[in-house]
């Protein structure tokens, strides 16, 4: 048996890293297990002619595609949205675009203003610091003054408009609808140590240059320094108890397979929406036979993606192709409740630049727009370069239908079960969806665009990965407390996308780590009391 | 798992049907020795695929696809393009991400033959102005009880 540790977090991305930095001002012993491993800059395929090949495999952003040893599989024919991520340290923001809204503060109260889904047990004025904290470690890129939002301040300036931001930016303004330049986790000047934007391509396969905040390069660097053990290649099977029903430590599985028990006092789950309460429902004892911290059963319930549109469309005029990050531009005209709709809530828009050569060849060809044969090359050139879009990311509300589970047959490399993805539109996303897509036309149109397409939703964007471990102040409706802590557990927290009560109609991942900082600092400051 | 000699013989014809040789152009096609050479070694995970895409095209050719005579090779490769499904697209995949980083492919689109890293390309800032109307609009987000 190992040493006791004070604090054990499980999961070494976005909320992993945000919770370790934060903690160590406590001066703990604080160690993190990661099933997955570091990555140098040289690993990245931008460094090689074959970038866009290996976005398709080795790095593509679906884990069963992967299939690396560091990978769980995933059983996900139950849902029309695969999920997407990546298993190492940074978990998911080394493949993240990057786009990096926070919630509006009408996201924390969607029961009270909206009558659906459920109030937040806390609040934008809540977070609003640890909002502020995040920004300022990650380096966030953008423009104080946007209408949509409070009044917020990011380090650096926005990313460049290029030919595709102000094309669009033009059909928007012709429609009379708002836009604003995308806050982003991608440095637009020197940043901390991180060098600028270089314009690589698409930030989706990890960047090289260390311009974009993933928290490898981020929160782990100085959590590290400040004396945080991260253990690598170790892959947690269970929590275990004690008599006393508290969490008594994390049975894993190190690099050699070999498994360990690593006792600790306090142990956070950070292994995002799927992979945390996969951890809980295997964690079964005589005490919690049906997973740790569940006694609400809400445990893999309430499982939200955000279903996306994709509207893209053809210039006549040469667009930024693969020049430059994804983000580009936004717009939330249409992201607050307007029952005229025919559905409750809304979206985000987020502008897309671009495809590189081979993606614009394979897109094309899965569309019917390119030929085979002789007619092949005078239509590919009419395709590439000149494609620009958007896509909407619809707020998906939480219903216990949707749900992950442990599959009884699929088990990944050590023997532990599989998480298993049982996922339903609902009929308010699917409205929102065609409403998105034509109010999307409505804008590609303005633009100059023709030969409009879409897709709806986007079959392999389960990026976003929330909800299955609610937060609340009734035990029996969420499964931690407005703090983070499990209601059945005293000394078990969560600080990941599980802890999501509704989804917002942006990217979450700003939201999760100012949640991970605001759940160090609950911890920090309740430490003589913290199990009462 | 690995494509045996008629396996790699009918998929070099079908990326020559695919993507042909163009003198306007001035670009090889995807059946050119360099770039057939890249594909074979570039299958990978798509092996599977790509021999159930091939025993497909067989099937409907009646027989090797290779060993056809090019009008049922064209009628057999519009029938399988037709019939479409996963496999089909994960060959076409493999087919295209050889061709569309091949040197002399690429220098045809006007670009450079270099990977993106280190030397990164340029974005036009574009023109700022146009974020004046949005300026000027008050704010519309929804305050919200505490
Ligand atoms: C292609 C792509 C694009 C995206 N773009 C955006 C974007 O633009 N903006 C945005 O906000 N979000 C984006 N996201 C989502 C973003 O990455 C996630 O929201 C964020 O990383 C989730 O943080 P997390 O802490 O909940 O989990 P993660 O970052 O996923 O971290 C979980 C970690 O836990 C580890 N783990 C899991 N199980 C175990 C176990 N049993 N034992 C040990 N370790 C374990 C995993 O290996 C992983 O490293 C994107 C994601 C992808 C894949």
């Amino acid at each position: 048996m190992l040493d006791p540790v004070d604090v054990l977090i499980i999961g070494a991305g976005a909320s992993g890293a945000a919770v370790a930095w934060s903690l160590t001002d406590t001066k703990m012993r604080i160690v993190c297990l990661e099933q997955g491993d570091w990555h140098k800059p040289t690993d990245y395929p931008a460094n090689g002619r074959d970038w866009e090949a290996r976005q398709l495999n080795d790095f593509s952003v679906s884990p069963n595609r992967r299939g690396r040893v560091q990978d769980y599989p995933i059983q996900e024919d139950d849902s029309p949205i695969k999920i997407a991520n990546f298993n190492g340290v940074g978990g998911g923001t080394v493949l993240y675009a990057g786009h990096y809204p926070r919630f509006h503060p009408s996201d924390f109260r969607v029961k009270s203003l909206d009558g659906v889904g459920d109030d937040w047990p806390i609040s934008y004025k809540t977070l609003e610091p640890y909002y502020a904290e995040n920004d300022r470690m990650t380096g966030v890129s953008g423009l104080a003054g946007d209408p949509a939002y409070p009044p917020k301040q990011p380090m650096m300036p926005p990313l460049p408009l290029g030919v595709s931001g102000a094309a669009l930016a033009k059909g928007l303004n012709s429609l009379g609808w708002h836009w604003w330049p995308s806050d982003s986790a991608i440095a637009t000047t020197d940043y901390e140590g991180r060098a600028k934007c270089i314009n690589l391509s698409h930030c989706t396969s990890g960047c090289a240059q260390g311009a974009k905040a993933s928290t490898d390069i981020t929160y782990w660097p100085q959590a590290i320094r400040a004396g945080v053990e991260l253990r690598t290649r170790c892959r947690v099977k269970e929590i275990t108890v004690n008599e006393q029903g508290m969490a008594s430590g994390a049975i894993y599985f190190d690099a050699d397979g070999k498994e360990v028990f690593q006792p600790a006092e306090v142990v956070i789950m950070a292994c995002n929406g799927v992979g945390t309460p996969r951890i809980l429902l295997n964690s079964k004892s005589e005490k919690f036979p049906n997973g740790i911290a569940n006694s609400s059963g809400l445990v893999g319930k309430n499982l939200m993606f955000h279903p996306y549109a994709q509207i893209y469309g053809y210039f006549d005029q040469e667009m930024d192709g693969y020049h430059g990050p994804n983000d580009c531009i936004w717009s939330q005209e249409f992201y607050e409740t307007n029952r005229d709709r025919g559905f409750l809530r809304g979206w985000t828009f987020e502008f897309t630049r671009g495809q590189g050569p081979v993606m614009a060849a394979v897109t094309g060809m899965a569309t019917n727009r390119l030929p085979w044969g002789e007619d092949h090359h005078r239509a590919y050139r009419r395709l590439y370069g000149h494609r620009a879009g958007m896509v909407a990311i619809c707020e998906d509300l939480p219903e216990e239908h949707n749900t992950v589970t442990l599959d009884p047959f699929l088990k990944d490399a050590h023997g532990i079960p599989a998480p298993k993805i049982t996922y339903k539109l609902s009929e308010n996303s699917r409205r929102m969806l065609d409403y998105a897509v034509e109010r999307g036309s409505d804008i590609l149109r303005a633009a100059g665009a023709h030969d409009v397409g879409f897709e709806k939703p986007l079959g392999h964007g389960g990026w976003h990965l929330m909800g299955t471990a609610r937060m609340g102040k009734d035990p029996t409706r969420s499964v931690v407390n407005e703090w983070g802590r499990s209601h059945d557990v005293k000394n078990l927290f969560v600080v990941d996308g599980s802890l999501f009560v509704t989804s917002a109609g942006v990217n979450p991942t700003c939201t999760i780590q100012a949640l991970a900082l605001y759940v160090a600092d609950s911890i920090k400051q309740r430490l003589a009391t913290l199990f009462d | 798992m690995s494509l045996s000699p008629d396996q790699q013989r009918s998929l070099r014809c079908i990326a020559g049907l695919m993507i042909p040789v163009s003198t306007a152009y001035q670009v090889p096609g995807a059946d050119d020795p360099v770039i057939f050479a890249d594909i074979l070694a570039s299958l990978g995970m798509d092996t599977a695929d790509t021999i159930k895409a091939l025993a497909a095209l067989d099937a409907i050719a009646g027989g090797v696809f290779a060993d056809q005579t090019a009008t049922a090779q064209n009628d057999a490769a519009a029938r399988l393009r037709d019939a479409g499904g996963p496999e089909v697209l994960s060959m076409g995949r493999v087919i295209l991400q050889c061709y569309y980083r091949d040197d002399r492919v690429v220098r045809s689109l006007n670009l450079e033959a270099r990977p993106p890293f280190p030397l990164g390309r340029t974005l036009a800032q574009g023109d700022w102005s146009l974020l004046d109307p949005v300026r000027a609009r008050p704010k519309f987000y929804r305050e919200a009880p505490e």
